[in-house]
């Protein structure tokens, strides 16, 4: 076994499926935002309800294409890299990972399709549906991702036979309750990056004094849904953190930077944990939080990580403060949120420059927490790729070279580095250009199946306007 | 239930061959010209449907994974460089597709990367299926070939073949799809693409015979294999007469017949491997409780309607490209 090549082809899958969970993250919410503007559209008939649809469709669009080009790595990165581990457990993730690209499949043939070149010749309730179905594809994708990784962090419904985890109780798989809990979490954060984008484009707007009207409604809608969300979400995400507790004890040990077992438990708010020593320095706590916050009840106890073997520990740091800045990022947007919500019911959102500056400078925020949830669950899932079944070590293809993992590291570095950055220039292009009145779109670039061909109308558009 | 799989994933490797075989053979042959319209052409005749084309890899894969999972971990361990050269050069020529109308100075790069992302996949894919035929370093159920393993003269020649194949696929698309200058220029071109793939038929056949590599048996086990070289023989005639005649439709569909019956021959002398003397099929199937959950969803309902979409999409787009730019 080489540790080097295990050390990269980790960077490598963190650091390919981290660029990869953007684009997801961003258009499960947008499809839903694209639902509700199509169905505004139908029931008033305003014509700046269709404006912001076709606006957001062109985003939609690029952003879905680089999640697909992003997400055809992802299959084959667990064969490449992680041979032992799709062997044994290719009966379950396999069949699960399938249907997701399945899903995919048939969101981007048949409604996707209609949604780019079908307005005209589709009635306008088939054209809603359409919206609706795409939005109601990414939502089963993300769902059949959800069902893998949490079979990955807490296995279920499984035997295991001839050296494989050979599926016996689909039921159990897919209704484990952890997936009815992280499914929901993960919608959640996409939508409320939805919400997010859709705000602070709209604060943007305002403080550039463009596309007023427009502008107004995206900070209110994106503004009021959060508002309504993230209370939810902190709530689901409790529950979140209640299923670690339960299955994953030094996951939620390394969370809570609770070294040795405590009763009643007290609850580290900021700390530097030292693994070398097993305590936190510098340390702020709270008494009795702990045992709140763990198990509901005044005087539990809670375990800490020197209660376990050393040799599964997860690393510390990482999760530790992975998830404070996940809740730290949660509740910067609430607040945003009901300040928002409430500056923009009593109208007199326009007025507030400094507010509006802080929405648009909030896009990153649900972004950084939607990373840094998943670092805290992937990380400290760590030592195990399938949590108490298999090493992470043990996962890897045992004849992979450093040498070998380090030339695909920097080969799809390079890459990533370059899709992204025309990706996220031709976002901003579209966003500069901002809600172009709608045009007939040649018959030629018209097709299914290329989401990125939508950006080119809105950047030609730019460019005859001579911008 | 693995025979039901078996097929369908042969289905897959075998769309995913023919559609994205012919407009990998264009992007090599939009390199070899440089003439803006010829190239606006090309790009016309198969900007609509290259992604779609794509999908059937991602699908081929995800199939592999989930009912034949050994074979999946074997193989995509074994060739792991060449699968990551393979990845970014689709990217890169996906991206490509998008971006070479919106670049004015810049196009030059997106030229660039259609033409060697087309070429370099081309090469991997043949030389992967090469490295197969000659039998891959396996001990104990794991690949045991190092880094450059699947690395070998025949391998090469095979992936080599592979290119010309795969452009005497695309020249017949375009002489499908296209009018005028493209057209006469495949034209041209048909002839000598269709006389290099059969010189390298000829060195593969006899570098296996030399080699007395051990697929080569099961010609003399099975003598109806030899049903496929008839077929291939019988379409490069009707493919040379059709060119002759200038019968634009033809030519594709025997190109597409001298595949079938490529693919006939490889999957046949395999049979009952699916990696030869390593896995069959029925070593390498996934439990049976997998490949049902598979087979109630996705096998019954969306697999057959992906078939019906592609066919709905190649009728959308049927008939010839115009010739004068949009852009």
């Amino acid at each position: 076994m080489d540790m080097t090549a295990l050390f990269l082809s980790r960077i490598q899958f963190a650091s390919t499926i981290t660029f990869h969970i953007i684009f997801p993250a961003f258009t499960i919410g947008l499809a839903a935002w694209l639902t509700v503007l199509e169905a505004l559209n139908l029931s008033t008939g305003r014509p700046v309800y269709r404006a912001l649809f076709d606006f957001w469709l062109k985003i939609f669009g690029v952003a879905f294409g680089l999640g697909v080009v992003s997400g055809i790595v992802m299959a084959f990165q667990f064969g490449m890299n992680w041979s032992v581990l799709s062997r044994m457990s290719g009966p379950i993730q396999g069949p699960l990972l399938s249907y997701e690209t399945f899903t995919a499949f048939m969101l981007e043939a048949t409604f996707f399709g209609v949604l780019i070149f079908g307005r005209s010749r589709v009635a306008p309730w088939f054209y809603l549906f359409s919206t609706a179905m795409v939005a109601l594809g990414t939502t089963f994708s993300a769902f059949w991702i959800m069902v893998n990784n949490s079979w990955m962090q807490v296995p279920v419904g499984y035997a295991l036979e001839k050296g494989m985890y050979v599926p016996n109780d689909w039921t159990k798989i897919i209704f484990s309750p952890v997936v009815w809990v992280r499914f929901p979490h993960m919608l959640f954060a996409a939508y409320l990056t939805g919400a997010f984008c859709v705000a602070a484009t709209g604060a943007w707007y305002l403080l550039c004094g463009r596309f007023i009207t427009e502008a107004k409604i995206m900070l209110r809608m994106g503004l009021c849904l959060a508002a309504v969300l993230m209370p939810i979400q902190l709530f689901i995400g409790h529950l979140a953190g209640d299923y670690v507790h339960d299955h994953q004890p030094e996951k939620f040990a390394a969370i809570e930077g609770r070294w040795h077992d405590e009763q009643p438990a007290s609850e580290v708010v900021v700390a530097i944990p030292d693994e070398a020593s097993a305590s936190n320095k510098y340390a702020i706590s709270i008494p009795v939080l702990g045992s709140v916050i763990g198990s509901m009840s005044l005087d539990s106890k809670e375990v800490g990580l020197t209660s376990f073997p050393r040799e599964n520990w997860p690393p510390v740091l990482i999760p530790f403060f992975t998830f404070r800045i996940m809740v730290g990022c949660g509740l910067i947007m609430l607040a945003l949120a009901f300040i928002g919500s409430y500056l923009s019911l009593t109208r007199r959102i326009d007025r507030n420059r400094l507010f509006l500056w802080a929405t648009f400078l909030s896009f990153p925020l649900p972004f950084i927490a939607t990373w840094t949830g998943w670092f805290t669950a992937e990380v400290g899932r760590q030592p195990w790729a399938i949590y108490g079944l298999l090493r992470t070590a043990d996962a890897m293809t045992p004849f992979l070279t450093a040498r070998t993992a380090a030339i695909s590291l920097v080969i799809f570095a390079l890459v990533y580095t370059f899709i992204f950055s025309f990706g996220i220039f031709y976002i901003y292009r579209l966003m500069r250009a901002g809600l172009v009145p709608p045009m007939v779109t040649p018959a030629f670039a018209a097709v299914p199946n290329r989401p990125l061909s939508l950006a080119g109308e809105g950047a030609r558009v730019l460019e005859e306007a001579g911008e | 239930m693995v025979t039901f799989w078996v097929s369908l994933l042969a289905i897959s490797i075998l769309l995913y061959v023919l559609l994205d075989g012919f407009d990998l053979g264009i992007g090599i042959l939009f390199g070899m010209t440089r003439d803006e319209a010829r190239r606006h052409a090309m790009w016309g005749a198969v900007a609509p449907i290259w992604d779609g084309n794509e999908t059937w890899l991602v699908v081929t894969v995800v199939i592999l994974w989930g009912a034949f999972p050994a074979v999946y971990a074997l193989l995509l361990s074994a060739f792991y460089l060449p699968l990551v050269l393979m990845l970014c050069s689709l990217i890169l020529r996906g991206v490509a597709f998008e971006f070479r109308y919106k670049a004015e100075r810049m196009r030059w790069i997106w030229d660039f990367g259609f033409f060697a992302g087309s070429l370099v996949a081309t090469f991997i894919q043949g030389m992967t299926v090469g490295a197969l035929v000659e039998g891959l370093p396996v001990t104990n159920g794991e690949y045991s070939g190092g880094e450059f393993g699947w690395f070998s003269p025949f391998a090469v020649l095979c992936g080599i073949g592979l290119c010309f194949g795969y452009t005497l696929l695309g020249a017949c698309w375009l002489i499908k799809k296209c009018e005028g200058d493209v057209k006469a220029a495949a034209y041209r071109q048909v002839p000598y693409l269709a006389i290099g793939l059969l010189v390298f038929l000829v060195a593969v056949f006899s570098f296996a015979l030399a080699e007395n590599l051990q697929i080569m048996h099961r010609w003399v086990e099975r003598p109806y294999l030899f049903i496929f070289p008839a077929i291939a023989a019988l379409a490069a005639i009707v493919l040379a007469v059709s060119v002759e005649r200038h019968r634009d439709g033809l030519p594709f569909y025997m190109v597409t017949l001298i595949f079938l019956s490529a693919f006939g021959t490889l999957a046949l002398s395999f049979w009952p491997y699916m990696i030869p003397y390593v896995l069959t099929v029925e070593e390498a199937a996934a439990p049976h409780s997998s490949l049902a959950f598979m087979f109630w969803g996705e096998g019954l309902f969306v697999y057959p309607l992906m078939l019906a979409y592609t066919v709905i999409s190649y009728r959308v787009f049927r008939g010839k490209v115009r010739a004068t730019p949009v852009h």
